[in-house]
Order: structure tokens, then sequence, then C-alpha cells
């Protein structure tokens, strides 16, 4: 049977290109790249020529680039580290309801710790307003994070905007751009962001590795003890071959993202009104315009998520779903609760994240068998006349 | 995840459906949580002659109402009476720990629609 693999919001496949550019800091190159010898001075000299790629796609310095394992460490270092070495910027902090938990756990962690937190609400369409942030400011508000695009729903956030709100308050502005780094167009310095937060997996690069970006200017601190790499800012011997990834990976996406873009656009419009004229009862979730390109997010109603993904997994279809059942809780996700979904409508969630390797040829064979399975779904619930 | 039998349950229910004019029907569960179970019953000289369900919820509530039909058609009330929601797991080789509370009600239904039967021949 072949795979369709419809879930590019979760990770994504290394694309080989990448992959080869990675196979020789294995074992040829295998050097750590703090040591003087000779193939340490060549692994120095593939993070460094990785980190020049990264902050190219970033529109960042190199020098602004600290490689992290990840997502969820870039935004525990951002929030953390600089409230940390910044105790003189005030101790409440501003984030939103619907961001990832490697934030939104992170703000609930330092409430527990003697911050004030304050966690925005969001429209229907899981937009920010900015006068809510601007009303939510205060002197002592530090620090707002406010994540780039979400990854349950697709929601793209007016980031420029909000910036410039919490600098009008003299707060500084974190981003956790996981979702939108190689998909979108993402310029730190036009969006006026002075930390942002990426994951290399999310664009065909290695899992293991990401990367916070710190404006120059901005005391972060660190966040792991120990040898001090990344300028002291991040200690741990580098994940060469991560990082090269990583590197190649911002590359790929930079030169082939208008393409991409309009293509993965294109495609999820199409899937998207498939999905909507065919099935009734059914409702998008997220905003219907200023959303990620071929992130489809909808809610059927009478039926749930977790039967959903299982039935299209049958015929190697594979989504996700912010259902109860898939998010490991009784409560379906915070995302779609947020959005003012009832509990029986959220449990009915479908997200579909297309990816440069998706065809048309995919969108209709889920326009072919998805309304059949909500139909089957639906004949069985007791909700449903 | 869910083991070959669970699957099996999932994929080609028994007895979906309802019964028209049903000796008793049972229901469990509620939105909030992601899960209703509603189950009909025909009972005819004690036995339940036919048995059908309706489930919203995950694969494991769908798999464990259809098993419960499956094994009740044809018993005794006393019988089914007897038939535990941890009878219904055991049935399907297992279910995943996070699935036995929120996603095992089948038999608490069967259980509220032989219930609703005996009320009713009672009035």
């Amino acid at each position: 049977m072949r795979q369709i693999y419809m879930d590019h919001s979760a990770t994504t496949p290394v694309d080989p290109e990448v992959f080869n550019a990675m196979i020789p800091y294995y074992n040829d190159r295998f050097g750590n790249a703090s040591s003087v010898h000779a193939l340490g001075r060549q692994a120095r000299q593939a993070v460094d020529q990785a980190r020049s790629q990264v902050g190219e796609l970033l529109g960042a310095s190199g020098r602004e680039i600290i490689f992290t394992s990840g997502g969820t460490e870039a935004n525990n270092q951002a929030i953390i580290s600089y409230l940390d070495n910044n105790p003189d910027k005030g101790k409440h902090l501003i984030t939103s309801a619907i961001e990832h938990h490697a934030v939104l756990d992170t703000c609930l962690h330092l409430a527990k710790r003697g911050y004030e937190l304050t966690v925005l609400p969001v429209t229907p369409d899981g937009l920010v307003e900015p006068d809510i942030l601007r009303e939510a400011m205060k002197p002592a508000t530090a620090l707002v994070s406010i994540m780039h695009a979400n990854n349950e729903v697709g929601t793209i956030q007016p980031i420029k905007e909000l910036a410039a709100i919490a600098h009008a308050g003299r707060a500084i502005f974190h981003t956790d751009a996981v979702q939108t780094v190689g998909k979108l167009p993402v310029d730190v310095k036009e969006m006026n962001v002075d930390m942002l937060s990426a994951s290399s997996h999310k664009l065909h690069g290695p899992k293991g590795v990401g990367c916070l970006y710190v404006s120059q200017g901005i005391r972060v601190g660190n966040f792991l003890h120990g040898g001090g790499q990344e300028r002291g800012l991040r200690s741990g011997t580098e994940n060469v071959p991560g990082i090269v990834g990583f590197g190649k990976a911002c590359q790929l996406a930079q030169i082939n993202m208008p393409e991409r873009q309009a293509r993965l656009s294109e495609m999820g419009q199409r899937l998207q009104e498939g999905i909507l004229s065919t099935i009734p009862h059914t409702r998008l979730t997220g905003h219907p315009v200023n959303r990620l390109p071929g992130s489809v997010s909808v809610c059927f109603e009478f039926v749930e998520g977790e039967s959903i993904l299982l039935m299209l997994d049958s015929y190697g279809i594979m989504a996700s779903s912010g259902s109860a059942c898939t998010s490991g809780s009784l409560d379906p996700s915070h995302v779609l609760l947020a959005l003012g979904l009832p509990h029986e409508i959220a449990h009915g969630s479908l997200r579909l994240t297309l990816g440069k390797d998706n065809t048309e040829e995919d969108v209709d064979m889920v326009l072919e068998v998805l309304p059949g399975i909500i139909q089957n779904l639906r004949n069985m619930s007791p909700l449903y006349n | 995840m869910y083991s070959d039998k669970v699957m099996d349950h999932f994929m080609n229910p028994r007895n979906v459906g309802r019964i028209d004019l049903p000796s008793g029907s049972g229901e469990v569960g509620n939105v909030v949580c992601g899960d209703i179970m509603h189950i009909d019953i025909k009972v005819v000289d004690n036995i339940i002659a036919d048995v059908k369900f309706r489930t919203f919820g995950c694969a494991a509530a769908i798999a464990t109402s259809s098993m419960v039909t499956q094994m009740v058609k044809g018993k005794s009330l006393q019988e089914a009476e007897q038939i535990t929601n941890r009878a219904v797991a055991q049935a399907l080789d297992g279910l995943p720990p996070v699935k036995m509370h929120c996603s095992n009600l089948a038999a608490d239904a069967l259980h509220a629609a032989i219930e609703d039967y005996m009320r009713s021949k009672h009035d």
C-alpha cells in the first residue's frame, strides 16, 4: 500500500541532500569541534558554515545563533534563562493560550516560582489581538512570548505588530517559530523579534537539533552548565552531524521556499475546500486566510478524532488530531478549547499537514476516502441522526 | 498500541445500529470526555435475542461496544449481568492502560439497557 504522509507539522523526512551532507561527520570527520587538531578544526569549520546557513535563512548574523537540541530547549532557554539573567527587568511575563507546551509549561513553571504570568486569550480564529496584548502590558513585564504560527490550527500571528507593543512597554519579544522557519519567509529584523526558536526536523533536517536566535545586545544567559560551547551559551559537545544537517536544510529551504510555499498553499486550499464541500457538519479550525501553507485543520461533528486517524491509517494516510484520545489526557487539546470550541466538537478534530513530497494524487486519495470514513463513523454514532 | 482483536472489532464492528421498539436501552459516558455508548436490546423469553450498539468515541470505545454485543447475543439476562468491563477488555486481548478507564464502559451500557428493560417490565 502506498503511504501518504500528511503529518508534516509533527515531523518531516530528512532530505537526501541533507542526509548526504551529514554522513561524513559521523565517520571520516568525527572530530570534536573544540579540539585543536585537524579533525577538530574540520568540525569547527562545519559548525561555523551551518551557523551562517541558519543565520542567512533567518536574516540574522551567525553570532546571533545558538545551536540547541531542538525547539523545546530553545524555548526553555529563551524564557527561563532570559528572566534568570535579567532580574532587573521585572517579574511579569506574557504568553498566549495556544502556545506549544514547550512555551506554555515553561511559563507555568516560572509562575510557580514567583513570576507573574498572563496568558492571553485568542479569537475564535486563533489570533492574539494586539489590543489584548497592549492591555496586558505592565511596567514589570520583562518578556512576551507568542508563537509565529500555531502547530495545530495553523494560524499565523501578527508578530511584527505584537513585538512592537512589547517593545513599547520595554519588554523583549520571543517567538516560537518552529512551524514557520523553512516554510514561510522569516526575517528576524523585519519581524523585530529579540529571540526566536527553530527546529531542524520540521524543515527536512534531522531530529535533535534546533537553534535559538538571540538578537545582539540581549543577554539571554546559558541554560545548560558545562564546557562553555556556543560562546558559553549552550554547553555540551556540539552535535556536529545534526548541526551540519540543520544548516543544509536551511540552505535548501531558502532556495526552494517560493516554489514550495505556492505549491503547498494551493494543494492545501484544494484539500480544505474539497473536505468542507463534500462533508457536511464540518468546520475549519484556525484562521481562514492567515494560516500555514498546506495546513488543513477541521472538526467533524458527531465523531471522534482517534477513530478517524486509525481509519485513515488503514488506507495508508497518516494525519493527526487534537482529540483527547490522541492528546494522552481526558481533555481535547488546549488549543482547540482556547478557540472556544466545545469539547464534543474538539474531539472530532483532524489535522492534515502537507509537505514537499505530497502530490495532487495524495490529495485526490484523501478526498476520495475521507467522506466515506466520516459517514461510516457517523452511522455508528449515537449523536448523529 | 491496540491488539489485533481490538482493531478487528473497530474496523469491522458487529451489531451496529438500533433496534426498533427495543425491550430496553442504555447509554453511558458523556460528550465532554469523548465517549458515549448506546445499547439497545431485544429480550425474548429472558434471552437477549438481539442487541445493537451506537458509539461515539475512540477505537477502544467502538471495539468494546462491538465485543460486548457479540458476547451477550443469545445469552440469558442473568448471564449478561455477570459480564464486566474487565471481561470485555480481556476478550479483546486487553486495552492500553490509558483506555481502561475512559473507553471501557460497554458492559455498563449493557447493564443500563437490562435495567431499563427490568424497569419497564415492572411498570
